[in-house]
């Protein structure tokens, strides 16, 4: 047996990813469940082929004219059953003959019936010969980075790693104290720095794993961009690991049961889940919580790792978000040390 | 370390534990109320007491995990607040209710606690001292009580303690899971180690221990060998019986004619038990059985026994100790 192997650090360490590796359900959250949340918006926002709208008309003529556009496709109702069919959302619009020309029934606070309109009236004026005044043609980009996989995959990574770190800190340590295997450990010779750093060196050997595994996946599959250097995508990942994980130490500090601490634990994410910007951007938030919201740590990662992935931004263009999250860092870590309950 | 070195040991340097005025208080609740004690090297101690009495205080503040209000603690000529790091080298430490993570083997908790020691057992070994051979690659989720014990005693031993401290090793276990227990202690004290335990078992202080401090509301309130104890309560064998009264009787014992009788040193009554303690059991027990005859009363239960530990407690708090 080597030197290294016996040393505390190293058994600490290993202990970790024992009981990690032997807890399935801690596996399925930290590797499986983000790779499915992934998958899921990635089928839900794919970007499909330019919408076909469903529309209707009164009169088979108008029908024609309206199917003679790519856009749409119409069909012939009676003015009973087309007010049923909108109003069901089986039809978006229903263009009916007036004597006086045609009327378009639809509802302009839908945005799909807004467009059908624009291409419903077009159709029919084009067949009743109406001449664009000025010649256009379309140039069409699909974008990758622009897409809302593009967007959200940042987003997951952050909220994982945030996840990850907290649960896999807080619990394993509320556990310990609760179980009463604390108090049994600093009765022994063990150093008490070891005891948490060997959180964070199994936590930082696992997050090379999970980030990659969620990483790999969502380039394989979606064709998500790294446009920024990967070693400071990388590095960022680290930063963000650490800071949850000292936030998670906090939240671990005093707590005596588990019920205390999960309690603790989804009271420090909630705010985040809801306000750091995971699934839409955090700027659609009121200006007045602006500064809470762009304080938050998840906020900090999630822009920092939109910036290096999406925006191809240097570590130099992203000292905000970075100094955000050594604060996180610090602070909490400094806060836990002190008021750390052993026993 | 042999147990020749340890005895020679014993000769040369001062006491394994000395306390000094200890005290300790929770809120409200005075936990141990002026303690002084002294432990020998190569001694296995006990501290006996009801629940409640103070002992896991006492311990605990013995291995440096609870700070006492006042008084002062030395361990092998050492003290907690300037020699902590070597003091944590140097004892052994099994606390009562630790849970060992379950998902962890054997082997691998106890090489996580042999890893915070500088020199100590080998693996093999410290299993070995522990019977656990057969459980070495067993989850910890899966042993028994008496087997979970065991580990936390290995665990305890794996840094080659000069002073061994364990709390409640046997309760809650089995009477089979206990005699085993009993017997790996000892070994130990074979094995010339310093051993300091609490029970609230008075069968066990009996069985292992050199020296014995009886504990109640925080403090020691008797100490010595446990036959000396025995010794103190003035009678070495208890008679218990109790008497149900002839038709034209109340059924009352007359305790003055009983204390009459050469060799009973006293008389109590439990919940309709007589209790008395008597010195020369063959003299005093046909004068007994005279005596209660003439009292016109029938003996429904009669039994002697050695006095143990309980008899002396019993007799110095008037409770038993499982009365809490």
């Amino acid at each position: 047996m080597s030197s290294l192997t016996n040393s505390s650090l190293y058994q600490l360490t290993m202990t970790r990813f024992r009981l990690f590796l032997r807890e399935p359900e801690a596996i399925f959250w930290i590797f499986i469940f983000p790779i499915l949340l992934a998958v899921g918006l990635g089928i839900a926002f794919r970007n499909r082929p330019a919408d076909v709208l469903q529309v209707a008309a009164t009169t088979t003529q108008l029908t024609q004219a309206l199917s003679a556009d790519k856009g749409l496709t119409a069909t012939t109702m009676d003015d009973a059953s087309g007010t049923h069919a909108l109003a069901t959302g089986a039809i978006l619009l229903l263009a009916e003959q007036t004597p006086n020309g045609v009327s378009y029934k639809y509802d302009d606070t839908n945005p799909d019936a807004r467009t059908a309109r624009l291409i419903a009236d077009r159709a029919i004026q084009t067949t009743a010969g109406r001449r664009e005044a000025v010649s256009t043609t379309n140039n069409l980009i699909h974008e990758t980075g622009a897409r809302y996989i593009d967007f959200v995959v940042p987003g997951l990574l952050g909220m994982n790693l945030m996840g990850s770190a907290i649960w896999g800190l807080g619990f394993a340590i509320v556990e310990a104290r609760q179980k009463k295997l604390l108090k049994r450990l600093v009765a022994s010779p063990m150093p008490r720095w070891q005891y948490l750093a060997s959180f964070l060196l199994s936590r930082l050997a696992m997050l090379v794993v999970e980030v990659a595994a969620f990483l790999g996946f969502a380039r394989l599959v979606f064709g998500v961009p790294f446009r920024g250097p990967l070693w400071q995508l990388l590095l960022l990942c680290v930063l963000t690991s650490l800071s949850f994980s000292a936030l998670g130490l906090l939240v671990a500090s005093r707590a005596k049961t588990m019920e205390a601490a999960s309690g603790l634990m989804n009271l420090a994410m909630l705010p985040m889940w809801i306000l750091s910007g995971v699934f839409f951007s955090a700027s659609r938030f009121p200006a007045i919580i602006q500064p809470f919201v762009r304080a938050l740590p998840l906020t900090a990662a999630i822009d920092a790792l939109r910036g290096n992935m999406l925006q191809g931004l240097d570590l130099s263009q992203l000292m905000l978000p970075v100094s955000i999250l050594l604060a996180w860092l610090i602070v909490p870590f400094l806060i836990a040390l002190r008021i750390f309950r052993w026993r | 370390m042999t147990s020749a070195v340890l005895a020679a040991e014993k000769k040369t340097l001062g006491p394994s534990l000395l306390l000094r005025g200890l005290r300790k208080s929770f809120a409200d609740v005075v936990a141990v109320d002026g303690l002084d004690l002294q432990v020998s090297r190569g001694e296995c101690f006990g501290l006996l007491g009801p629940n409640g009495a103070g002992k896991t205080t006492t311990i605990e503040i013995c291995e440096g995990l609870t700070n006492p209000d006042e008084g002062t603690v030395e361990l092998l000529g050492l003290n907690w607040r300037s020699n902590a790091n070597d003091l944590r080298q140097r004892v052994g430490i099994q606390l009562q209710e630790t849970q060992f993570p379950d998902k962890l083997t054997v082997e691998e908790t106890l090489r996580m606690f042999r890893s915070f020691f500088k020199r100590g057992l080998s693996i093999e070994e410290s299993i070995r001292t522990a019977e656990l051979e057969e459980k070495r690659n067993s989850r910890v989720g899966g042993l028994s009580g008496g087997q979970k014990q065991r580990l936390a005693m290995a665990c305890a031993l794996v840094g080659d303690p000069e002073l061994l401290f364990l709390d409640e090793p046997t309760t809650g276990l089995d009477p089979q899971a206990r005699r085993h227990l009993w017997d790996l202690v000892d070994e130990l004290k074979r094995a010339g180690r310093t051993i300091i335990l609490t029970t609230h078992y008075m069968d066990e202080a009996e069985r292992l221990c050199d020296r014995v401090a009886i504990m109640d509301h925080g403090k020691i309130i008797a100490l010595g060998t446990p036959q000396e104890l025995i010794a103190s309560v003035g009678g070495e064998h208890i008679v218990e019986f109790s008497v149900s009264g002839s038709a034209n009787d109340d059924g009352s014992v007359d305790t003055a004619l009983l204390l009459a009788i050469p060799g009973i040193q006293s008389h109590r009554v439990d919940a309709g038990l007589h209790q008395l303690s008597v010195s020369e059991l063959h003299k005093a027990v046909p004068l007994i059985f005279t005596s209660l005859n003439e009292q016109g009363l029938q003996l429904s239960e009669f039994r002697t026994h050695s006095a143990t530990l309980e008899d002396v407690f019993v007799r110095m708090t008037g409770r038993n100790l499982r009365d809490e």
